[in-house]
């Protein structure tokens, strides 16, 4: 029933700005693939290229095999679900969910049944007579999600569904959303701008710049293995340090100021003394207090939150400003003001061209290459 | 990768609604320019402009209709924001009495509140005669100036109260207090925050009252007398009683049109000044009015609206006084209604209900067929489509209606003394306020929303009409009630294009009134305000918000 969608040099202008300058994606039958990205990086435009609302000004879109950028997108067999819902007012739960269905040549009774299986699936039918202005939030985003999938589309299409509902919401429907492409394996393209939305439900993410495929790969890569320093930064919390490469005997070390680690899973072709970015996770450092292996560091503040304790830093050298997370320790606490050193742990970090433009580890996946 | 442009339906629809345009009312226009500047022989030339500002008799025309307007419009501002403010700002009992009976005192036809004044304060008035033999006082003349002014401002005064009404809402209480908390509350903070924050209202309220009493006909020529106004000037010299001069009439509506469309852009010029925008999350809460000030403030709002709706009320009692011509006599029957039976009462209703319901039926499609393509698809065309369709409120009625028999009145396309010409100007004269009301409701909905339906497999026409028109008529639907009422008790180009197949009720009246059958006049008027009254019954339960676009 689903389909595997093909896209090939898309391109995209609006006026005199280039968008999309050349994007190519194969998204594979069945899977759930997040294009995620900051405000104004083409995620939406190109999710509406595929719906077929925006026109194609290059490239070559494939639904399987048929080409469809001709296509009216009446004809794609998509379901979109749009960031407002965009709900019929004036027509009952009912009726919304049942409007695709009167294209199609179906009975009455056929149209009751399948009407009725979508409600029960989003958990509305006791809303089913109610008209939208008596809904919440979430109950429309249900109508309107069970709209879409009633036509049982090919293709999913979501538009930042979840991004008009409060936080608790947002973390509920995530799981909806989650569950429904686990039973019905509809092939779906999803745009967000929330990395940790993504990292939830996504198969794989495409992480998006400028009309650029930064990244593609399964939350995992991507959190672990970051292609470039764009990726790292947008994924999670990174806290971004300068330093550069020594080697001695064969192996390469990351020299920070006074401190040096070793770096095992460096690739060949990057084997040389050169200027490096190495980019730490908050978790991935640790604190020592003693023994002045490590980044002398002053402690800022400290905000106790439970689990974690968030430290904000400051390194001595360079007076460079830097989070550190760690799990809460019942002794000996660091307080501000103290001095102390930070290591890095040298298996999680990622280090990175000069200019950020490439992981210099091994063990990165990218797919859109 | 070569760009394919999408050719679908709507391309028909603009070029089918241009042409319209260009027919009814570039066509007429254009006609009436020509005669202005062209006479009979064919000779081009400024001389009736000459001859209308070179005499004073003449220039003295569009003087007085300044004037009276001028006069009008700060009177309807001086007693309608006190209503407005008493309205909005205080918890009156019986609040939606004044509120209905203050619109129907404004959709009453144009000629009833002079008419009925004449009856009660003209010479032989029913107040004048008794003043006189009871109390030996003599009342001055109601005609003229005075006669207009009173009318006038008793008719426009709704229109300030129902603008205001909606300024005021717009006012978020925090300012208020705000302003109080800085130590500037009542009176003072009436005129400097409350004032001023409405003054685009205030400005768009005058311009509406004075493009009205500008454009006014029924009144000055009833009560004008010796008070001469240009609607009444034009209607002389193009059907007149003495000599007719055609082209001169075609002249005086031309400076007519100028002189409206400068008052037109002064007041958008003068608007622009006061670029803010309002929001109001939290609305004004109401007081309790106490003591002497809340008394005074019942008794002038009751006072003021039930003056301005007694004369109607009148109408409608001396209907049922035996009456004979001009002389009304004792004792009660219905024999005005008998009269008015033979007096092609049943013509009159039938075609009253055919013209309004077909001419609202026109507006309505053009109207959401126009905002659709303004909203959804700005070209060249649809832009030239949009301001065409502004042209008729720098129109005066007369005017259209002149203009419509110049055009129609020989080959290739003669509509003259047809129904089809009266509708044409119905639909001319309403339809720039259903395109208003049509496209801001269109611009309120996403294009989401029509996306939602394409994508669930719905060409875009069925999108159009199962879901976009749905939602635009819930908006439109108590804007076509008022413009049924304003169709049904229209005059000023009725009274140019009518003839006896197509007379309608407000015709019948005026017939009668002009032959001076005055309780026929009463009974033809009494029917015509019950109509108007059922029908604004209709739109207050229908219509759930008291915004009304009049």
């Amino acid at each position: 029933m689903s389909v595997n969608i093909s896209v090939k040099h898309a391109f995209k202008k609006f006026g005199d700005n280039t968008i999309i300058p050349d994007l190519s994606l194969e998204i594979r039958e069945g899977e759930f693939l997040t294009l995620l990205g900051p405000s104004g990086c083409g995620k939406t435009t190109f999710l509406r290229m595929i719906a077929g609302f925006t026109q194609i000004d290059g490239g070559d879109f494939y639904f399987g095999n048929n080409r469809i950028n001709d296509l009216d997108p009446s004809k794609r067999n998509i379901g979109m679900v749009f960031q407002n819902y965009a709900i019929f007012p004036h027509l009952s739960v009912r009726k919304n969910v049942e409007f695709g269905l009167k294209n199609k040549k179906l009975s009455k009774d056929e149209i009751e049944q399948r009407t009725n299986k979508f409600l029960k699936l989003m958990q509305i039918e006791v809303l089913a007579d109610r008209m939208p202005d008596k809904l919440s939030g979430g109950q429309q985003q249900r109508v309107a999600l069970a709209r879409a999938l009633c036509i049982q589309p090919q293709v999913l299409l979501m538009d930042e569904p979840l991004s008009n509902l409060d936080a608790k919401l947002r973390v509920e429907m995530r799981k909806v959303i989650k569950n429904i492409h686990q039973s019905l394996g509809i092939t779906t393209v999803y745009v967000t701008h929330d990395q940790e939305e993504a990292m939830a439900i996504s198969d794989r993410i495409a992480v998006m710049d400028s009309g650029v495929i930064q990244q593609l790969g399964t939350p995992k890569d991507i959190y672990r293995r970051p292609y470039n320093l764009f990726v790292s930064s947008f994924i999670g919390r990174s806290n971004i340090i300068e330093g550069h490469i020594v080697i001695r005997e064969g192996v390469a070390f990351v020299n920070i100021g006074e401190y040096e680690f070793s770096l095992a899973n460096i690739q060949k072709s990057h084997m040389l003394e050169k200027k490096v970015i190495v980019c730490v996770r908050p978790d991935e450092f640790y604190i020592e207090r003693n023994t002045g292996r490590g980044i002398p560091s002053i402690v800022d503040d400290c905000v106790f939150l439970g689990q974690n304790v968030h430290y904000f830093m400051h390194l001595e050298e360079n007076g460079f400003e830097v989070e550190v997370v760690e799990q809460s320790a019942l002794e000996s606490e660091v307080l501000p003001g103290m001095r102390v050193f930070l290591g890095i742990d040298q298996e999680r970090v990622n280090v990175f061209t000069a200019d950020g433009s490439t992981n210099i580890l091994r063990g990165v996946y990218n797919d859109v290459l | 990768m070569k760009k394919k442009r999408k050719y679908d339906g709507w391309i028909i629809v603009s070029i089918i609604i241009f042409l319209l345009f260009v027919l009814f009312l570039i066509y007429p226009l254009l006609g009436i320019l020509k005669a202005s500047v062209i006479d009979l022989k064919g000779n081009f030339g400024f001389n009736q402009f000459v001859k209308f500002f070179s005499q004073a008799y003449y220039i003295k025309t569009i003087f007085n209709s300044f004037k009276v307007s001028l006069a009008i419009t700060i009177c309807t501002l001086l007693i309608g924001i006190p209503l407005s403010y008493f309205y909005s700002f205080y918890n009156l009992k019986g609040s939606k009495f004044l509120f209905v009976i203050s619109i129907l005192c404004n959709m009453s036809a144009p000629f009833i509140g002079a008419y009925s004044w004449i009856l009660l304060l003209g010479r032989s008035g029913a107040i004048t005669t008794f003043f006189r033999n009871k109390l030996g006082i003599e009342i001055g003349s109601i005609y003229g100036f005075d006669g207009i002014l009173l009318v006038q401002s008793l008719k426009l005064f709704p229109l300030v109260f129902i603008y205001m009404n909606g300024a005021f809402r717009n006012i978020d209480n925090t300012l208020m207090e705000a302003s109080s908390n800085l130590g500037c509350v009542g009176i003072k903070r009436f005129f400097r925050v409350v004032l001023k924050l409405s003054m685009p209202t205030i400005l768009a309220a005058s311009l509406i009252v004075f493009m009205r009493a500008f454009a006014d006909f029924g009144t000055p020529v009833l009560i004008g007398e010796g008070y001469r106004t240009f609607p009444v000037e034009i209607y002389n010299q193009y059907v007149g009683d003495t000599s007719t001069d055609h082209n001169f009439a075609a002249a005086i509506s031309v400076i007519a049109i100028v002189i409206t469309a400068l008052v037109f852009f002064i007041q958008k010029w003068a608007t622009s000044k006061y670029d803010f925008s309002l929001n109001s999350l939290h609305p004004i809460e109401k007081k309790q009015p106490k003591g002497l000030s809340g008394f005074l403030m019942y008794a002038y709002s009751y006072i003021l609206v039930i003056v301005a709706f007694i004369p109607q009320l009148y109408v409608i009692y001396l209907s049922f006084r035996n009456c004979d011509q001009a002389v009304f006599k004792e004792g009660y029957s219905l024999v005005n209604y008998q009269l008015a039976v033979s007096k092609l009462l049943g013509r009159s209703i039938k075609n009253t209900f055919l013209l309004s319901f077909s001419s609202l039926a026109i507006i309505i499609l053009l109207a959401i067929l126009i905002a659709y393509l303004v909203v959804r698809r700005p070209n060249i065309i649809n832009n030239s489509i949009d301001t065409m369709s502004m042209l008729p409120y720098i129109m005066p009625g007369s005017v259209i209606g002149i203009a419509l028999v110049m055009a129609f009145d020989s080959k290739p396309l003669i509509l003259t003394g047809t129904m089809m010409i009266m509708i044409v100007s119905f639909v001319i004269r309403r339809m720039p306020y259903v395109i208003r009301s049509a496209t801001a409701t269109l611009i309120q909905i996403p294009m989401s929303i029509e996306e939602a339906s394409i994508s669930l497999g719905t060409s875009k026409i069925k999108t159009f009409f199962k879901i976009t028109v749905p939602m635009m008529t819930n908006g439109i639907l108590s804007g076509a009630i008022l413009s049924w009422v304003s169709l049904i008790t229209e005059l000023s180009s009725s009274i140019i294009l009518y003839n006896n197949k197509t007379i309608t009720l407000t015709m019948s009246a005026y017939v009668a009134i002009s032959r001076g059958n005055y309780g026929l006049a009463c009974a033809f008027s009494s029917i015509l305000t019950l109509l108007t009254s059922i029908a604004l019954l209709v739109y207050l339960l229908i219509s759930k918000s008291e915004d009304l676009k009049m």
